[in-house]
C-alpha cells in the first residue's frame, strides 16, 4: 500500500517562508494571492494491506518522527 | 570533571566544545560517536552544534533518534548534566528532553554574529558563576533558532526560573518567543541554548564570557 503524509504548520504558528512565497507571488503579478502556508509531502510505501492497521501505523510514525506536534499537524492519505 | 562530547554525522562544533572544555578544565573530554550504545561514565554530556544528518526532515529530528540518545535520555533522567548548544539544543527539544521547538528564523536568514545576552537565571549548574542580569556576549550561527512554545509552557518556564538566557532587548536575532535564548529542564540538569558559549572562551575569538559556564560546571561537578 502507498500512503501520502501532509505535514503542515498548525494554524496560528507564524510561517515566514509561506509569507515570503506570498510576497514573491504578489510581486510577480498574482495579485489575488492572500495568505500562503508552506508544508511538506512525504510519500511512503507500506508492506501492509489492512487500511486500519496502515492508518494506525502512519499516525504513530507522524507522532514519533514525521511531524513535530508542538508546531505541526499531519494528514494521512492512503492510496492502495 | 569527566566530560563527553557526542559526535553526530555533520556535527561541526564538536572540536570547539572539546577545545573549550580542555582550555577551562585542563582535561580533554571523550569524543563519543552517535552510533555507540553507551556514553562512558561522565559528569557532563555535551551535544555540540552543527548540522547533524544534514538537517534532514527538521533540525535535530534524526539525531534525536540515533542510538546514543537512549543512553543520554537515561543518564539525563538520573541527573547527569547535559548541555546542548545550537544544534544540540534542537536535538534536545526533538528528543523531548526540553519543551518547545526551534523554528526557522523569523527573518529567514542564517544569522552569524556575536549577540548580547542577559543571564536570566543564575541558580543552575551551568550559570552559577554568572550573576542574574549580567550581560554576556556569545556568537550565534543558525538558521533555525526561533524558539517557540505554547503560552502555557512559556509561562511555566518563566515561573519556575528555567529561562537561563535571553537575548538582550533589541538583540533578538531570530524572533524567539519572549527573547528566549536558552532554557533548563525541570530538574535543572539539562540546558539547551542557541548561542555558542564554547566559541567565547578565548580572547582571540573576541569574547571570554563563555568560560564562566564551563567553570560553573567544573566547580560543581568535580
Amino acid at each position: 500500500m502507498r500512503a501520502r503524509v501532509f505535514v503542515t504548520l498548525k494554524p496560528g504558528v507564524l510561517d515566514p517562508q509561506g509569507k515570503a512565497i506570498g510576497h514573491a507571488l504578489n510581486s510577480l503579478g498574482f495579485k489575488s494571492v492572500g495568505d500562503v502556508r508552506q508544508g511538506k509531502v512525504i510519500d511512503l510505501e507500506l508492506a501492509e494491506t489492512d487500511r486500519e492497521k496502515a492508518s494506525a501505523s502512519l499516525r504513530d510514525m507522524c507522532e514519533k518522527l514525521l511531524a513535530n506536534t508542538v508546531i505541526e499537524k499531519y494528514d494521512i492519505e492512503l492510496r492502495s | 570533571m569527566k566530560c563527553a562530547v557526542i559526535v553526530f554525522p555533520a556535527s561541526n562544533c564538536d572540536r570547539d566544545a572539546h577545545d573549550a572544555i580542555m582550555h577551562v578544565t585542563g582535561t580533554p573530554p571523550q569524543m563519543v560517536w552517535h552510533g555507540d550504545s553507551e556514553v562512558p561514565d561522565v559528569d557532563l554530556i555535551v551535544l555540540p552544534g552543527g548540522f547533524s544528518y544534514g538537517d534532514y526532515l527538521r533540525c535535530g529530528a534524526m539525531a534525536a533518534h540515533s542510538r546514543i540518545m537512549t543512553d543520554i535520555r537515561r543518564k539525563a533522567g538520573e541527573g547527569v548534566a547535559v548541555l546542548g548548544i545550537c544544534n544540540g539544543f534542537q536535538i534536545l527539544t526533538e528528543a523531548g528532553l526540553l519543551p518547545g521547538t526551534l523554528m526557522r528564523n523569523a527573518g529567514l536568514k542564517f544569522v552569524c554574529r556575536p549577540v548580547e545576552l542577559v543571564v536570566d537565571e543564575s541558580q543552575s549548574l551551568f550559570t552559577r558563576n554568572y550573576s542574574r542580569g549580567e550581560r554576556v556576549t556569545f556568537p550565534v550561527a543558525h538558521g533555525e533558532g526561533n524558539y517557540f512554545a505554547s503560552d502555557d509552557v512559556l509561562d511555566r518556564l518563566e515561573a519556575e526560573g528555567r529561562v537561563a538566557f535571553r537575548y538582550a532587548e533589541g538583540e533578538n536575532p531570530n524572533g524567539s518567543a519572549r527573547n528566549i535564548a536558552g532554557i533548563l529542564n525541570e530538574k535543572r540538569n539539562v540546558l539547551g541554548l542557541m548561542p555558542h558559549p564554547e566559541r567565547a572562551c578565548d580572547p582571540l575569538l573576541g569574547s571570554v564570557s563563555g568560560r564562566a559556564m564551563f567553570q560553573s560546571l567544573l566547580e560543581k561537578l568535580s
